[in-house]
């Protein structure tokens, strides 16, 4: 029996909170590309509705922060420099907008949807707003489609070499909605490297569609920012060619209500995806990485890592999902989440989940949840190091197995020490 | 107490938190500066246990008696603060903390005691070249200061890298369980070198160990003998002579 793609009920509520939805989403009657894509993605929020709490996808996390039609968050977010002397080319993002030239870079060609999106054909049709719709086969995720409906800006980017030099994308704003809307396309053996930081709005929207041809490297690392007042949503749909590889690492170190959805489908054989997350959780904290990759090309490989350390009531959800189709033989499949708790009041809420039409495959997932382990707590302060460091200490431990996931060992060094950081401004 | 007590412990009295079971029925000892002290015992006689109990483990409760380590009372302080104070131990079974480096462990606390103590930071240069020297003596290598602490080191890679820890702390009292157990006969004499040249007038060492051998590398002042939670018989280094060579069925008869 193969997979059966879920679909939501469409009761009177979510026809009701869908409605109230799009009476804010314009009807796009523009003649340009990306109207005629957002006109369709916007018929897709009608046709699938708003999510809501008794939604499968949403058991864990609380729908309206999302959904709320008049959302109050205004508060600006603090800017981070966490990338800044990778040598990364920068863009920044500003209150939604780009802000001064795009950089020029040997090999890649980087546009603005602002900018590109009255264009009567471009590069990025066969991908906007594409992989998302695809995305929604298994599960219907209405708030990516939302976000291509509403998003004016976003980067676009087609990479025709493999360029080691990192594109480098930060966000500030003043508070705010802000809807993003990013494609990168990487040309057979070509490669790019993504780095995000900071948040586009105290409500942010963030869809990034991926498309990675054949023999291609698609890495990304994204650190969000330490602000507990903002809410925001994440979508990754991601297309893998063979032989092609896909690298993609969040930090989340702070923060009151994050959801990271990736959506990777493998479909070319020998192709390779890893996915990871590590966050920080603290108070009013709910963090919910929801990752769906379906293997349907021989012999491919995917790794999803996620790491919480959770204290004083925070919330981490994980919803990992390893579709592996019937002709998807070879497969290696590997699923770890975990939640170190330091505290009785926090909660790790796990759902992995395996589903497997192939016969020789090899698959395995495994979802913990932990305290502190207290003999190398004693170890540790036995040698003189503080309590609260050695706490600290035993939490990078427990996130560097995701943190491992950062090919590049440069930016893993960097994001170390910014989490090394993080924690000792923490302890102060 | 005399002058140059180093660690005085009177009539302590241990059991667990968490069950009724007494471990420690009374122990008395006075371990002068300088000096090396050992205890030997059978197995289960609480010499781990009087090691915890004096660096601040969690788990175990004094009911009785006291420690004081250079006249300071220690048994109300953090395990950490007793560390800055001086105190060393040296685990019967190291722990194994993945994800963190061995170096930056060493050096978080080197300079976690500092702070503690008041002192400045040493640095990152300092503490560079005193790490590696003090590891080329024990013959530790480069790639075991990178690895994550313990992880995937063998027994004995354990035992010199608690005395590399020593040696980098410079505790002034330190005391060893079993540090000898699960070493061969190479490596013993290194960690025997290792702890002879940290032996000094201001430095007091507790010994904890089954085998004569490795006193014949680290020579005892004093050797006690502890069985069922109790110091039972004190002497010269002949006493650890005695116990290789009758056991201490003889010495538990003397004293029932
Ligand atoms: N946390 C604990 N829970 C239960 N029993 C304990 C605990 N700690 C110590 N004990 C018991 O207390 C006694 C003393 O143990 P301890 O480890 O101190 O002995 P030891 O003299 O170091 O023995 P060995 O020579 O085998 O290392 C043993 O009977 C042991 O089982
Ligand atoms: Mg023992």
């Amino acid at each position: 029996m193969p997979f059966t793609p879920k679909r939501t009920v469409k009761s009177p509520a979510k026809l009701d909170l869908t409605a109230a939805t799009l009476a804010h989403v314009p009807s796009f009657d523009g003649l340009g590309w990306a109207d005629k894509a957002r006109a369709a993605a916007r018929a897709r929020v009608a046709e699938m509705g708003m999510p809501l709490g008794r939604d499968e996808y949403w058991k864990y996390t609380d729908t309206k922060p999302f959904t709320n039609v008049d959302p109050d968050h205004t508060g600006a977010i603090a800017a981070t420099d966490v990338f800044g002397a990778s040598g990364a080319v920068t863009i920044t993002i500003t209150n939604g907008k780009v802000q001064g030239e795009l950089p020029v870079v040997d090999g890649l060609d980087i546009q603005c949807l602002s900018a590109a999106a009255d264009a009567e054909i471009h590069w990025a049709q066969d991908t906007f707003g594409v992989l998302e719709a695809a995305g929604q086969n298994n599960v219907e995720r209405p708030l990516a489609a939302l976000t291509t409906a509403l998003a004016t800006e976003g980067i676009l980017i087609h990479a025709t070499k493999d360029v080691t030099q990192p594109v480098r994308i930060v966000y500030t704003t003043d508070g705010g909605q802000a809807n993003v809307h990013h494609v990168i396309k990487v040309a057979p053996k070509a490669g790019v490297t993504i780095l995000e930081e900071g948040l586009a709005g105290a409500r942010a929207s963030t869809n990034m569609e991926v498309a990675v041809a054949d023999g291609a490297r698609f890495d990304h690392l994204r650190v969000l920012p330490l602000d507990a007042e903002r809410t925001l949503s994440n979508h990754c749909f991601a297309n893998l060619g063979a032989q092609s590889t896909f690298r993609s690492f969040t930090l989340t170190p702070g923060g009151q209500m994050t959801r990271n959805e990736a959506v990777i489908d493998i479909n070319g054989d020998d192709a390779t995806a890893h996915i990871a997350g590590a966050c920080l959780g603290d108070g009013a904290f709910h963090h919910d990485d929801t990752v769906f990759i379906t293997h349907d090309a021989v012999n491919c490989e995917s790794r999803q890592v996620f790491k919480k350390v959770l204290r004083n009531g925070a919330t981490g959800v994980f919803q990992g999902k390893i579709l592996v189709q019937p002709d998807a033989q070879k497969t290696d499949g590997y699923q770890i989440s975990q939640s170190l708790l330091l505290d009785d009041d926090s909660q790790f809420l796990a759902k992995p989940e395996l589903e497997i039409y192939a016969d020789d495959v090899a698959c395995s997932h495994g979802s913990t949840s932990g305290a502190i382990d207290e003999d190398a707590l004693f170890y540790l302060r036995s040698r003189g190091v503080p309590h609260a460091h050695a706490i600290d200490l035993l939490t990078l431990s427990f996130m560097a197995e995701a943190i491992e996931e950062i090919a590049d060992d440069a930016l893993a060094e960097t994001v170390l020490a910014f989490l090394t950081e993080t924690l000792e401004v923490r302890r102060a | 107490m005399k002058e140059d007590t180093m660690l005085k412990i009177e009539n302590l009295h241990v059991q667990l938190e968490e069950e009724d079971k007494v471990i420690l029925k009374g122990v008395n000892l006075e371990l002068e500066a300088g000096k090396v002290h050992a205890i030997m015992g059978p197995n289960g006689s609480g010499k781990s246990t009087l090691s915890y109990v004096l660096s601040g483990k969690d788990g175990y409760e004094v009911t009785d008696g006291s420690a004081a380590l250079d006249g300071e009372d220690i048994l109300e302080m953090e395990p950490e603060e007793r560390a800055a104070a001086g105190l060393f131990l040296a685990f019967q079974y190291p722990v194994e903390i993945p994800g963190v480096g061995n170096m930056t462990f060493l050096r978080t606390a080197v300079n976690a005691q500092r702070k503690l103590r008041g002192e400045d930071e040493m640095s990152a240069g300092d503490f560079l070249k005193l790490v590696r020297a003090k590891a080329k003596d024990l013959k530790i290598d480069a790639d075991m200061l990178k690895r994550p602490v313990n992880v995937g080191f063998s027994g004995g890679e354990k035992k010199r890298n608690e005395i590399l820890q020593m040696a980098m702390l410079e505790p002034k009292m330190c005391i060893l369980d079993e540090t000898d157990s699960g070493l061969d006969v190479d490596a013993m004499k290194l960690v025997a070198q290792g702890v002879n040249a940290l032996r000094s007038p201001e430095r007091t060492f507790l010994v904890i160990t089954h085998y004569q051998r490795l006193l014949d590398h680290i020579k005892p002042d004093v050797v006690h003998i502890m069985a069922d939670g109790k110091i039972i018989k004190s002497g010269g280094p002949e006493l650890a002579i005695e116990v290789e060579n009758n056991g201490y069925a003889d010495l538990l008869g003397e004293v029932a």
